[in-house]
């Protein structure tokens, strides 16, 4: 994972609650093995109107000209600001790479689904909770101002205006300072393997059964 | 301090608290299927690393699969980039040596459906696949949650999971449930109440009376659902009914440890006292079957009652379902029915449809009907039954085992503007097929609506 850096970046409004992992990337792209070439297909049945399939060419499409993202003032948007509930349905996590590959580095919403925060802490998406009625505010702003733009400081946990309001946002000691510092989280794991091996061991004596007749590979 | 039943699993399982506060706890079963696990093998070869307890692993193809030409295995998959999301299954599972239930192994299903059926869902484990529904498998009083693709990875390298606890919530269903109403119509009406993110951050615990009633096939599709309330886990407690499904099944323990394990697993109930953060009562007895009516799980109705008029929360949801807002619900003509998915393609599921539908047949405004069995052994125990014959005489396609048109990875789709009937458990935009329409309900509403053309009341027809 790449280290989070503080940033100003241009804000898109989607003004809309439980928009689902579904919307953010239709089921017929997670057909491919890869983490990447979803981008292209961000909200796809939102901001197409012909049906999608994987790899199509871009400049093929017809995009939906009344998608907020289609809007040319939009299109250079690295954050999101979305309503309650962002994320919802599926575990995919491929919603969290289309998002990032297209170009977002964090999306602001009064809430998220749990699946869908854990995914972006992996990854490097910055989920930032922020007051539902700070989100509606900044919603209306950002669609009635030009290149509205917002400065994200997750080393401060702070978001700032241009006109000098700041928002504070909290994020878990454990997932601010991976952001950070970009740390591969299995290897933190891993540092616990002799704690991991003799727990197993306990948990062998205390339920046997749970280690015999496990599915085993015919050969 | 008494405890509840989540309390006791997570403290069963929790192994350390890492140097940067998150818990790790141990995983003592992962589920795999073919959309969410390629990138986290991929992950795994590329840090050279290898599956920590690799018989914790089980993997089966469930979403890309076709439910025609079956016979042909792999190659009766048409579409070339699904064959090969297949192929990179079954390659991974070689590699690393992983138990494969595959495109024409009989015990191949849906992953929900095959880990209870196989004995690989037992009472006290920790659960995890890359897929939100795995909370289907609390029913069996398990700490079962969907787990991301990084996760996915992080479970087989570490056999943990990093994350902190949720909060407890309990739902106490009180009383009877009235003849023709299924756990579907149960928990569509709780989270009608509690929203669609009402239960986020919490493990929904489901109790009371009522529980006690329900077999572990209705008892699974409440736990289910239960991500449909932006919970990821769903439980319920251990008692006679959870014991019994166990007893034989393929990878449940015998002899002796049989024994010693039913004497732990008794054990596995929320203490008298146990604190609770947050609480739902619902009545039973006054229940009325339900329909889903929007594009959000918790926009719901009593089958009697009319969609609500539009306004500016569901104008949106109103307009893509081509509603106006203020119809009575049985006044929605639909145009297919899907019985099928992880929340009801069970045996029981499909012998409550086949009861409403026997000697019946559906409408003809209906392009289709199908029952998709959630696995093989399901689908083999139906046609055992008879039960294939009730669906076909009444005009019922019967198919083979998988997600299907739940979510339409496979051909099984909606077409634009067309509206569907469904036993899944989302009814997201596009979820069943770009522009479809999705109406949940239980499967013998499901058969009810098969046989009227339109949404309807199935305690018409029993
Ligand atoms: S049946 Fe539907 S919800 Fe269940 S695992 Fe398959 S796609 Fe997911």
């Amino acid at each position: 994972m790449q280290a989070f850096e503080a940033f100003t970046g241009l804000v898109a409004p989607l003004d809309r609650a439980n928009v689902d992992t579904d919307q953010i990337i239709p089921k017929q792209f997670l057909k491919s093995i890869k983490r990447t070439g979803f981008g292209a297909h961000l909200f796809d049945a939102w901001r197409f109107n012909d049906p999608g399939l994987l790899g199509m060419a871009p400049e093929s499409r017809q995009p939906n000209p009344k998608f907020v993202l289609n809007d040319p003032r939009f299109r250079s948007a690295e954050i999101l600001l979305a309503g309650e509930n962002f994320g919802c349905g599926s575990s995919r996590e491929h919603a969290v790479w289309a998002l990032m590959e297209y170009g977002f580095r964090t999306v602001i919403a009064p809430s998220f689904a749990d699946i869908f925060t854990s995914n972006c802490f992996k990854n490097g998406l910055l989920p930032i909770v922020l007051d539902k009625g700070d989100v509606s505010a900044l919603m209306l702003e950002c669609t009635n101002t030009r290149g509205f733009s917002l400065q994200v400081d997750l080393e401060a946990g702070v978001v700032r205006h241009e006109d000098g309001r700041a928002f504070n946002f909290h994020v878990k000691p454990s997932d601010r300072q991976r952001f950070l510092q970009g740390l591969d989280e299995i290897g933190l794991s891993l540092a616990h393997a002799d704690e991991i091996r003799n727990f197993e061991f306990r948990h062998k004596e205390r339920f046997p059964w749970l280690f015999e007749n496990q599915p085993c590979r015919a050969s | 301090m008494p405890r509840t039943l989540y309390d006791k699993l997570w403290e069963d399982h929790l192994v350390t608290t890492r140097s940067d506060g998150q818990s790790l706890i141990y995983i003592d079963r992962h589920l795999l299927h073919e959309v969410t696990s390629p990138q986290a093998f991929e992950g795994l070869d590329l840090a050279g690393r290898d599956l920590w307890r690799k018989e914790t692993n089980i993997a089966t193809a469930d979403h890309n699969v076709p439910t025609t030409n079956r016979e042909l295995g792999i190659d009766g998959i048409e579409e070339d980039i699904a064959k090969q999301q297949v192929l990179a299954l079954q390659e991974n599972c070689d590699r690393f040596d992983v138990e494969l239930f595959d495109v024409t192994d009989e015990r191949q299903g849906i992953v929900h459906v095959i880990g209870p059926e196989q004995g690989l869902t037992l009472p006290g484990m920790t659960i995890v696949c890359g897929d939100s529904h795995t909370s289907t498998h609390g029913a069996f009083a398990a700490l079962a949650q969907g787990i991301g693709t990084s996760e996915v990875e992080h479970v087989m390298a570490t056999q943990t999971l990093a994350q902190a606890k949720a909060k407890n919530m309990r739902v106490r269903l009180d009383g009877d449930l009235p003849a023709g109403l299924t756990t579907k119509d149960v928990v569509l009406k709780v989270i009608n109440e509690i929203t669609a993110s009402g239960g986020r951050g919490f493990t929904i615990e489901f109790a009371g009376s009522g529980v006690a009633a329900f077999s572990m096939e209705a008892r699974m599709t409440l736990c289910n659902m239960a991500i449909e309330a932006g919970a990821r886990s769903g439980l319920v407690a251990v008692d006679d009914v959870t014991i019994e499904y166990l007893r034989a099944r393929p990878y449940s323990p015998s002899g002796s440890r049989w024994e010693q394990a039913v004497a732990y697993w008794r054990r596995l109930q929320s203490d008298a006292n146990a604190q609770f953060d947050a609480e739902l009562r619902v009545l039973l007895d006054n229940l009325e079957p339900r329909a889903t009516w929007g594009t959000s799980p918790d926009q719901s109705a009593a089958i009697g009652a009319c969609v609500p008029e539009a306004d500016a929360g569901n104008r949106r949801a109103l307009e893509y379902m081509g509603l106006a807002g203020g119809e009575p619900m049985t006044e929605i003509a639909i145009d297919r029915v899907f019985i099928g998915s992880c929340t009801n393609a069970r045996i029981e599921d499909l012998r409550a449809a086949a009861h409403v539908l026997q000697g019946r047949k559906i409408a003809s405004n209906l392009s289709q009907a199908m029952v998709v069995p959630g696995s093989g052994l399901v689908k083999a125990q139906a046609e055992t039954e008879g039960l294939h014959e009730i669906f076909l005489d009444a005009g019922f396609e019967w198919r083979a085992a998988g997600c299907s048109m739940c979510l339409g990875m496979n051909p099984d789709q909606l077409s634009p503007g067309e509206r569907c009937a469904s036993t899944s458990n989302r009814n997201f935009e596009g979820r069943q097929g770009q522009g479809g329409r999705t109406h949940l309900l239980s499967p013998s509403m499901a058969a009810a609506a098969a046989l009227s053309g339109h949404l309807a009341d199935v305690r018409e027809f029993i």
